[in-house]
């Protein structure tokens, strides 16, 4: 149950990157998460709304874009897409391959309601 | 609307610490395993071995991680080993800080081998950079051999394997073969080693390549 640290670790970044005065405004926090992140979606988003709760960010909101575990094999040059973490190319059995995606796990955007501004 | 671009990678703060660990442990030559399994693959053992098998020929230091007690502490001060205790207290894996703030209570002076046994979570511990110089991830035998395939970020994330408990292979429903080409597909690269803390089968081995990749 790493989310609970993880969605504290979202909290953070959310917190420096937006003036205190507009954090009530914050609507959406976009995220990545690769397949072989490690994080299970479900969780880190109910990690989240429990913890945002009854704080200025209580409307604030996770969109998680779940991100394929997509590998390039070296030798026959192919893409190739699995969820498991194979690395070995499926087609020509090469090893000498490159991972593409898959682990991310980062804040892209927040997304702020403006029309509250003038009321806050 | 209106949107902030961010862009930001959501472990950043530990990624940093586990930058300053690493800067210190590259300044003091200290080579750094973050070893990690499920509960009960055999770390602890594994490492009563090892300091065995060196028996103070390599300076080693460990820092010990559990959800709770200093059971394992314990095990490790019997060999006269630089040893501190993190209890994370429901924590499920190790933190870069939790081992910056260990350090502080760990005599580092003339170590060139430094074993972090992480807390048995199979999970968890491979989303935390602690600074190490690699991973080391303990499959056991009594596990099954599907392991690699039910917690690829893990295997992926290591450098080396260590199957213990090789011992109990006659008794158990794990295949070896069928373990190491699973691991393989994970990670291709993955150095493995195949040992018995009863035996000491393999431990000889396990020790050596250690010793090799010592800073110079």
């Amino acid at each position: 149950m790493h989310e609970l640290s993880i969605a504290q670790s979202i909290l953070d970044i959310v917190h420096q990157s937006v003036p205190k005065e507009e954090l009530q405004n914050v609507r959406t926090v976009r995220i990545k998460v690769g397949a072989l992140s490690g994080v299970v979606a479900d969780s880190l988003d109910f990690c989240f709304g429990a913890i945002s709760s009854e704080t200025p960010l209580s409307q604030a909101r996770l969109s998680i874009e779940h991100v394929p575990f997509r590998v390039r094999c070296q030798t026959c040059e192919r893409e190739f897409v699995n969820e498991i973490g194979y690395v070995v190319c499926p087609e020509c059995g090469g090893v000498e391959t490159t991972v593409l995606s898959g682990r991310e796990l980062q804040v892209t955007e927040i997304e702020l309601d403006d029309h509250q501004q003038g009321s806050s | 609307m209106s949107i902030i671009t961010v862009e930001r990678k959501v472990l950043e703060k530990n990624d940093e610490i586990a930058l300053r660990n690493r800067q210190l442990f590259s300044s003091q030559r200290i080579f750094v395993i973050n070893l990690v399994s499920s509960p009960g693959s055999g770390k602890t053992s594994i490492l009563e071995r090892t300091l065995e098998y060196f028996n103070h020929r390599v300076p080693v230091a460990v820092i010990e991680g559990d959800v709770q007690t200093d059971f394992d502490a314990q095990r490790i001060a019997r060999y006269n080993t630089p040893v501190v205790q993190i209890v994370t207290n429901g924590g499920c894996h190790l933190e870069a800080k939790l081992v910056e703030d260990a350090l502080k209570s760990l005599d580092l002076n003339g170590v060139r081998l430094l074993i972090i046994e992480n807390v048995g979570n199979l999970v968890c511990p491979s989303n935390y950079d602690l600074g190490e110089t690699l991973k080391v991830v303990v499959a056991s035998t009594t596990e099954g051999d599907d392991k690699p395939l039910k917690y690829p970020p893990m295997f992926q994330r290591a450098a080396a394997l260590v199957i213990n408990k090789i011992d109990l292979l006659p008794y158990v429903n794990c295949k070896l073969e069928v373990l190491k080409s699973n691991s393989l597909k994970i990670n291709p690269s993955l150095r493995i080693f195949e040992t018995s803390c009863t035996t000491n089968s393999g431990i000889a081995a396990w020790c050596s390549w250690l010793e090799q990749n010592l800073l110079r």
